[in-house]
């Protein structure tokens, strides 16, 4: 897995929010944008490009960008 | 003999999905009221578990994967004529709709929506169903009641809903009555999905104004009832039984 590909891709998810306000530190659910819908779109995300499957739950126990990348990464 | 209305007795009654869940629970239940019940599904083992927990006596287990033609076929010719039919069997799913590929969506019309409609269209075709019989359709309150990335869910059981009217009309001239059951959330496998835990779940139900999600026996009541001859002059609805929630 590549970080800055995962961040740029994490980024795509969200429709309002600039794709500058991301990197591996930013604290995603704290950003206004963040919903139930942009939750699911990041379990898709995790599907379809990595073909992991991940929890809202799991999803939501992670701060950081890079938080998730790990979590995707460790499994 | 005491009034009850809502016997089965004698009844050959066929439940689809019967391994879990709401079909596992509409089995036993028809089973209690002294129905002899047809149960099916894919897992034979799980079938087995169902059959165990059933009353009374005449039950027979025919495994099927009811998206295929051929175990469609070879269900419907095992079957002894039906007074009731519970087409339960279903999936669920909870993905945006930006998000939907066609294996996505075949998977879940070919489940809720082809494999009912094609097993009807057999049992028909055989006459293995008699005059004055009760079909009952488990489709959902989410066919319109939206919920965002439940689209094709949703819209396999809002269409599932609209065969089931036209299929009612159809069957009326032989007495033939069907209806359709649309729960909320109830707890079974299906509503876990990708990305919800038991724990939100266990959360969200405490928004319901019954305060609870419903349990698979909520619905096989309900069934019981649309089955039994308490019911004889229903056909063409699509009754609701949501723990007073408008919303899922």
């Amino acid at each position: 897995m590549d970080l800055q590909k995962f961040i740029t891709d994490f980024a795509n998810q969200f429709d309002d929010t600039d794709i500058s306000e991301f990197n591996e530190n930013t604290f995603f659910q704290d950003l206004d944008e963040w919903s139930s819908m942009v939750l699911l779109s990041v379990i898709a995300l995790a599907k379809i490009n990595y073909n992991i499957s991940i929890t809202g739950a799991e999803i939501r126990s992670c701060k950081t960008v890079k938080d998730l990348y790990d979590l995707i990464e460790s499994k | 003999m005491p009034f009850n209305p809502f016997s089965l007795n004698d009844k050959h009654i066929l439940v689809t999905g019967a391994s879990s869940g709401i079909g596992r629970a509409t089995a036993i239940a028809c089973s209690k009221m002294g129905g002899h019940v047809i149960i099916t599904a894919r897992d034979q083992d799980r079938l087995k578990e169902t059959l165990l927990q059933m009353d009374g006596n005449g039950h027979v287990i025919i495994p099927a994967d009811l998206t295929t033609s051929n175990d469609i076929l070879r269900l419907v010719v095992e079957l002894p004529k039906l007074d009731g039919i519970v087409q339960n069997a279903g999936i669920g799913s909870r993905i945006l709709c930006k998000n939907i590929s066609r294996t996505d969506y075949d998977k879940v019309l070919r489940t809720n929506l082809e494999a009912p409609v094609m097993l009807q269209s057999e049992i028909l075709r055989q006459r293995k169903i008699n005059k004055k019989a009760s079909i009952v359709f488990i489709a959902s309150r989410a066919a319109s009641s939206p919920s965002i990335g439940n689209a094709l869910y949703s819209a396999s059981k809002g269409a599932i809903i609209s065969y089931a009217k036209c299929l009612g009309l159809e069957l009326a001239p032989q007495q033939i009555r069907v209806n359709c059951i649309c729960p909320a959330m109830v707890w079974t496998k299906l509503i876990i999905q990708d990305g919800i835990t038991k724990e939100d779940m266990e959360e969200t139900q405490k928004k319901y104004p019954l305060k609870r999600y419903g349990v698979p026996e909520d619905i096989a009541n309900l069934a019981i009832y649309l089955l039994s001859d308490a019911s004889s002059w229903m056909t063409g609805s699509d009754i609701d039984i949501t723990g007073g929630a408008k919303e899922l």
